[in-house]
Parts: C-alpha cells; structure tokens; sequence
C-alpha cells in the first residue's frame, strides 16, 4: 500500500472521530475496517491527532486481540475455541481447519483463535470474513472453503 | 391478502443458513404467484430449530424448522404458506412445550416482532415503562426497581436500585449510563439475543435508567465479535430518535438522553466494568482498583450506572407491570426470572427464560432432551469460563444466587455449558488456566503470573511428571489467585479447576493412565 494513500485514509478517519470522548479505540477501528490493519507508521500520526503519545497508541494496538498491524490474508478464519466449542468437538475441528489452510498456500488463509461467538447452543462454530458459520463438521468446512476457493 | 412469513435473522439463525432461506422464500413465492411478506423476526430461542421459519395463520403462527434451503419448494408444495402439513411441521409455535413452559418477562417479544419495527414494539407494551417512568420521580424509579429485587445479571448480582441510587445521589454536571454488552463467557447468547431481537428494549431500559440518575449520555459496548448486533442496534438508535424517544427532548419531558454504541475489540477482561471504563476511555483495558465506586467516579470521572444488558432490558417491564409482579418470580434473595443459555452438548440448545429456582436437571433433561451426543452427561459449566464444573450430584440443586454460593458455584449470567462423558475435566482446567493467562490485564501478580504457572503445573500434571506434588502445587497456586487477584478474572479462575479437581480426579489421574497406554504403543 502506497505511503501517500495510507496517510490519506488514516487522516480522514481521524478527522471522523477526533471529537468524540475516547475517539482512539472508534479510529483503529476505522482504520482496520478500512485498510485491513493499522499500519506501524500510523501510529505517530494518530498519536499527534489526538494529543497522545506514541507509547500509548502502541500499548493500546498491542493490548486487543481485535487489531492487527500487519496486512492480512486474503481471507481471515476465526474458530472459535472456547468450551461450549470443545464439548462438540471444536479441537479437532480446529486442528482439521489447521491441516486443511496448511495444505494451502500461505497468505491466503489467516486462522486465528476466538474465545466465543455467541453461538453455542450450535457448536461448534467458526466465522469466515465476517460470515458466521455454525454446527460446523469437518466436511462442512471443506465445503465452505472450496466454495471461498471459486469466488477467490 | 399477503401471506405474512417470518425468517429470523438472529446471528444463530444467519450462521445457519436463514438469508438463503429468507431469499429461497421469495423467490419460490414469486414463482408460484403468491403474495409474501416476509418479516425477518429475532430468534424464538429454540437454536436447535434455527433457521425456524413460521407461517401466519388465522389460528396463530405456525412453526416449521430446521429449514434448509433445498427444504422451500417442498414447503410451498404442502402449502405451508396456509399452515399445510409436512414432516418440519412444528404445530402452532406458542403450543411447543419448550416454549410454552417458559416464563418470559424480559424476552416477552424475542422472536415474536420484526426488531427494528418500532409499530410492532408499541403495539406490545413498547415504551410503556418509559411513559410510566416520565411521570415519576427520579427517587420513586430508583424505589421501583430496588423493589422489584432485580440483581445485576452481568455475573456479580447486585441489586441494580442500589447501585442506580448511589449514582443518583452523587451530584455531577455530567453522569452516565454504560450497558456492559461484552458478553464473552461461553456458553451465553442472552445479551446478542436481545440486541438483535428487540433492541429497543434496550434502549428503553436505558433512557429509564438515565431519566432515574439524570445521566444524559449512554454508551452500549459491545464485543466485536457481535456485528449482527452492532448493526441492528446502531438501526434501533436512529429510529428510537427518530420517534422522539431519544435526543434532547425525549417524549417531550425536557430531558435529555443521547446513546451510543462503542465497539470493543476483543479482550475477555474488558468485559470487567473498571477495565470497561478505560476501554470506551480509548485506553488498554486495564482493571481499575476499587475504590471509587463507578457509581460515583465511573466514566471520565463522572458518576455512572454501569448494568449488563439483561439488567436493563428487564427495567422496562418492571416499570410497566410494577415492582410486586416482577418480585412474584422467583425464590430467596433471587427475585425474578433469569434468561438460562443451554449450550454446547445438548440436544435441545437454546434459551430459556424461567424464574429462579429451576434445577439444572429439569434445564438439561426437560428442555434440552439429554446430550446431543447421547452419550451421557458428566459436568456440566455454569456461569462462564469462571464458573464451576458440576458434577451429577448437584443437578438438583434450584438455581438461585445464594443456593449456588452455598455449594461454591455461581449462577453468572446464566450460561449452562454442557459436556459428555468423552469430557476431560483435566484438559478443561488446564484450559481455564490458558484461558486467564492469554486474557489477563496483567495489573496482579497473582493473576498475570499465577495463570502462567497454572498452565505449567497442569502440563506436569498431565503429564503424570511427579503428579502428588504438582497436584499440591496447583492448589497453592489456585489459593493464591483466590485470594490475592484484584478482580473475579484471576479471583475466580481457580472455580473451575479446583471443582474439576474435586468432582472429577479421576480425570486427574486418567491423564497418567492415558499416557502409559500411548506410552505402551509406542513400544
Ligand atoms: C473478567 C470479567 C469479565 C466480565 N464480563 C462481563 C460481561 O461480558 N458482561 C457483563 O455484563 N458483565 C461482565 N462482568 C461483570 C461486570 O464487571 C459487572 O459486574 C457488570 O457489568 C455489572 O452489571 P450488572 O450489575 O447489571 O450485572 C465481568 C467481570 C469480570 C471480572
Ligand atoms: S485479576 Fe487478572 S484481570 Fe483482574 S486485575 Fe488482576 S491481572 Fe487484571
Ligand atoms: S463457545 Fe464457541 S460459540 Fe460460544
């Protein structure tokens, strides 16, 4: 991503929420959703827009699960991992999903952990770009992913 | 006349598939020349059914589900659309026992009315305890609530009229009202439920709680991993100001009530009010110490009423019917009903609102018709990933605050996580250790070290590596996080390991057995 672009981005993302009470958290959100993660050098321009230190908007970058500083795959996977997930089965599928985006070429696929989606009366569940799946086998997933496959 | 057809669009219902559905619905209807509207309904609660698609009828609604997809042409085929027959086929939704035997106070209209339709929220006592709550002193809403004996339903269960009068006698230019939407135990769904099923009893609940403590300006915080939620409620919002219902002039009162939605960004701890607080503050959610009360120095500084969603959203019934018929549910100290989350290895998973006093037995065989394994039940979680294992001997225990903390458990936010006997209680409580090491804010020692030890110590253990000291160890270490963490995170992570530990040691000891017989193979 071109230096000038991000700095655009982020300045108008800053200017949306500069005013709010606590704008910091409302503009990495901005910024993730809009780039897909938060650039390193953002952080100086954030940190003057909103009379912080850098130290501080790094901590607060670093501290939540949620943000990411570098860009992402094409595509995020989040299994959830948590144990209404486990008593269904969630670690093998889990490590199925691990074997699976291995198999795969790197940079496509991003897995991450996540500690419940709220569906776990139909565990085990996972969420795919922003796409919830849930009662997820093995074989489901495979279907989700080759179907991700066609349209990627 | 248009048919009238409802398709959830709860995050359960979605994740199962209801947009194809919803969209198939449509399509086979245009097809066929057949008059539709189609309504996109919050979730009745019954998550085994989802997607549950129901039929107005002249007799009531008719229920038909699971629905696929593939299932739509088949459906039209039976006539569904006039109530016809056919294997889904659920009979009449108000006449299914699941539901029929619940007490619904707080999710009297889930699943019922499309969310967003501020007509169909009114025309079901919508904004009725509000009306109510305009015409009375600030100390009488406070006196209403106190007296309805509603307690925090986040997890610490303190009664919500005390905490909302504090606030209110605290004097400051400028109070708040926080809804605590976090919601990440596993094993709970309640607070998405309400959210994106009836949202504005949400934000009624809160414009109360606001014109009670005369705060002008609310923030619901709700977990990232919510969209479905954010977006709906975000809807809400315009709309109840739109309708006058919030803003500067709320239902021409002369009072003032502006809300928000603030997005967390995945942290279990920031779930904890204090570490909450800091979030919305744009800081690392780092717990704070105790005191000032939040009551009195929350938000920037300022006094604040911070209440998990179901606390609030149970506000404006108790407004509209009064203290004494919601204080008629319930048993002991627990007054009320609580909305139970029967998850993981159940046949029937879903949500259950009842009033206190109901045993897990009747949850689990009753409503949720046994494991979904069919294998049989061994421990069951209640309360979160801080709460503790049960064991069988404990089912029958009513489910009531005090008589929970008696057998050293907790009723929480009412999350039921259910395991079979394929359960290893040694890896669940070496996960609960996992769990507070990645989750800590890392403010206490006893927390962010303990947990980190913790995980170690049940390697060991599980790895039968001199299992009778380790053993003592991890009850050192659990005595400590017990007693000397700053909050419940590192206070209550002990919970689970030590009742696995109690009610399960064979688990403890299987590891060993477990490992020599892979030992053995190896060989
Ligand atoms: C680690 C931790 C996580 C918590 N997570 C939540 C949560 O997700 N939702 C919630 O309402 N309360 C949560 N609580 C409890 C809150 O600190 C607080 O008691 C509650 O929001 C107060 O609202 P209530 O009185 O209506 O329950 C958590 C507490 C701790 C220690
Ligand atoms: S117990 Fe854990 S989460 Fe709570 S304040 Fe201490 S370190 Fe933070
Ligand atoms: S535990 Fe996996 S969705 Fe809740």
């Amino acid at each position: 991503m071109n230096p000038a672009f991000i700095h655009q981005q982020v300045a108008k993302i800053i200017e949306q929420h500069r005013l709010r009470p606590g704008a910091l958290l409302p503009v990495l959100h901005g910024i993730q959703d809009e780039l897909g993660f938060i650039p390193s050098e953002s952080v100086i321009q954030i940190s003057l827009a909103l009379n912080l230190s850098r130290a501080e908007v790094h901590g607060v970058i670093t501290f939540y699960h949620h943000f990411h500083t570098t860009p992402p795959a094409r595509h995020s996977i989040q299994v959830c991992r948590a144990e209404a997930c486990q008593s269904m089965g969630g670690e093998n599928l889990a490590e199925h999903v691990a074997q699976r985006i291995d198999e795969r070429a790197a940079g496509l696929y991003d897995v991450h952990p996540v500690y419940c989606l709220g569906l776990c009366a139909n565990a085990p569940a996972l969420m795919i770009d922003e796409v919830l799946h849930a009662r997820v086998t093995p074989e489901k997933f495979d279907r989700l992913i080759n179907a991700l496959g066609a349209h990627s | 006349m248009s048919i009238k057809i409802f398709v959830p669009q709860d995050s359960a219902a979605l994740a199962l598939g209801a947009d194809v559905v919803a969209e198939n619905v449509l399509i086979e209807a245009k097809r066929r020349g057949i008059d539709v509207t189609l309504v996109r309904n919050g979730s009745r609660g019954m998550l085994w059914l989802e997607p549950l698609v129901e039929v107005q009828t002249a007799d009531g609604r008719m229920a038909y589900g699971p629905v696929g997809p593939e299932d739509i042409a088949g459906l039209f085929e039976a006539n569904f659309h006039l109530g016809g027959a056919h294997t889904l086929g659920l009979g009449l939704t108000e006449e299914i026992d699941y539901l029929k035997r619940q007490e619904r106070l707080t999710f009297a209209r889930v699943g019922i009315t499309d969310p967003l339709s501020l007509a169909d929220y009114l025309a079901l006592s919508g904004f009725q305890g509000l009306h109510k709550a305009l015409t009375m002193a600030p100390t009488e809403i406070v006196q209403e609530v106190t007296e309805s004996g509603l307690r925090g339903r986040g997890g610490a269960a303190f009664p919500t009229g005390i905490k909302w009068k504090t606030v209110l006698g605290t004097a400051a230019a400028q109070k708040y009202v926080v809804c605590n939407a976090d919601e990440g135990d596993s094993g709970t769904f309640a607070d998405r439920m309400i959210m994106e099923g009836d949202p504005f009893v949400l934000i009624e609940g809160m414009t109360i709680a606001a014109v009670a403590v005369g705060a002008t300006q609310g923030y619901i915080y709700v977990r990232s991993e919510y969209p479905q939620a954010i977006s709906v409620l975000n809807k809400a919002i315009d709309i109840a100001r739109q309708g006058g219902y919030l803003g500067s002039d709320i239902l021409g009162s002369g009072k003032a009530f502006e809300l928000e939605v603030r997005k967390a960004a995945g942290s279990y701890v920031c779930g904890e009010e204090t570490a909450m607080l800091e979030s919305i503050e744009g800081k690392r959610g780092i717990v704070r110490s105790k005191p000032p009360l939040p009551a009195i120095s929350g938000l920037f500084g300022k006094p604040t009423v911070i209440n998990n969603v179901i606390s609030l959203a149970s506000v404006p019934i108790i407004l509209d019917r009064g203290a004494a018929f919601y204080k008629d549910y319930g048993m002991g100290r627990s007054r009320g009903t609580l909305p139970f989350q029967l998850a993981g290895n159940i046949r029937q998973g879903g949500l259950i609102e009842k009033a206190f006093g109901v045993t897990l037995r009747e949850l689990m065989v009753d409503y949720g018709g046994g494991s979904a394994s069919g294998r049989p039940i061994k421990a069951v979680q209640v309360g979160g990933p801080l709460g503790t294992y049960l064991p069988e001997s404990q089912w029958d225990t009513p489910l009531d605050y005090e008589a929970y903390m008696a057998m050293g458990a907790v009723v929480g936010h009412g999350g039921i996580v259910v395991h079979d006997d394929t359960a290893d209680l040694a890896k669940l409580a070496r996960y609960a250790m996992k769990f507070c090491a990645i989750e800590s804010c890392g403010k206490c020692t006893p927390c962010r070290i303990g947990a980190t030890r913790g995980v170690e110590v049940m390697d060991k253990i599980i790895a039968n590596q001199d299992r009778p000291a380790q053993i003592e160890l991890l009850r050192d270490l659990c005595d400590t996080m017990l007693n000397g963490s700053m909050c419940a995170m590192g206070g209550m992570t002990p919970y689970p390991v030590l009742s696995a530990l109690e009610h399960f040691s064979q688990d403890f000891a299987q590891a060993v057995h477990e490992e020599t017989v892979a030992g053995e193979h190896h060989v």
